[in-house]
């Protein structure tokens, strides 16, 4: 009998890529799937499910389906990618220095002048003659 | 009520940014992180090549120039949502007269 192609394998490989690609290119954009990646993890339990199937499938019935090898390659493969978000999710986003010296409530915001898009410059203290308050948003660049 | 967005990307940078997601509030460069430095939100060799680039950090300051509220996020990911913000502009600083 000819043994058959084993999707599953190829499908758990697929839909880890596609949980990775989809967080990056899509699910970033949302707070609440960016906040706490919950769509990729749920992903990351599908491809896994996947994963579990297509290797079962080729080591209890060998003499149905293929991807013996391709399984546990992919299976591995997906395993160091899940493993890499979880890092830079847990870890390496929470590497943040602690800013004992940034100014607490109560406390003076330092003045300054800084150059717009069109290179006008802008002072703070300006923006406050003519505005009940001014929302300061640092963010890191490098989009 | 000002919207100021700071961060070390070249105004370039930031051009395209504000063209590709519709800001309108200024994006002010501070490629040398001089006043992120100055507000104690440097975060040292963090961006590509060792440079330091900000932690991200969101201050509302009032019109004296207090800092009325900050949030210093633990997570890269998370920042302050706006309606939370607002929120936080609600309670501290209601507006007694029609807000400017």
């Amino acid at each position: 009998m000819k043994r058959s192609w084993n999707p599953f394998v190829w499908g758990g490989f697929a839909v880890t890529l596609l949980a990775i690609l989809s967080y990056f290119f899509f699910f970033l954009r949302f707070p609440v799937t960016r906040d706490v990646p919950w769509a990729t993890f749920v992903l990351f339990v599908v491809a896994t499910g996947l994963l579990w199937t297509g290797v079962s499938r080729a080591f209890l019935q060998p003499e149905r389906y293929r991807g013996k090898i391709s399984g546990l390659v992919l299976t591995a493969v997906s395993g160091l990618l899940i493993a890499l978000f979880c890092y830079m999710t847990f870890a390496l986003g929470k590497d943040l220095p602690a800013s004992a010296g940034a100014p607490g409530a109560g406390q003076q915001a330092p003045d300054f002048t800084l150059s717009d898009t069109g290179g006008k410059p802008v002072t703070l203290s300006e923006i406050l003659k003519s505005n009940r308050a001014a929302v300061l948003i640092f963010y890191r660049g490098y989009w | 009520m000002a919207v100021v967005a700071i961060t070390v990307d070249t105004n370039e940078e930031s051009r395209k940014l504000c063209a590709s997601e519709g800001y309108t509030f200024p994006f002010l460069s501070d490629p040398k992180a001089e006043v992120i430095s100055r507000y104690g939100i440097l975060h040292p060799r963090a961006g590509p090549d060792d440079h330091d680039i900000a932690r991200p950090a969101e201050f509302l300051v009032d019109a004296s120039g207090i800092v009325r509220w900050v949030n210093l996020t633990n997570d890269v990911r998370v920042r302050a949502r706006p309606e939370n913000v607002l929120k936080v502009i609600d309670t501290l600083m209601p507006a007694t007269a029609p807000a400017r």
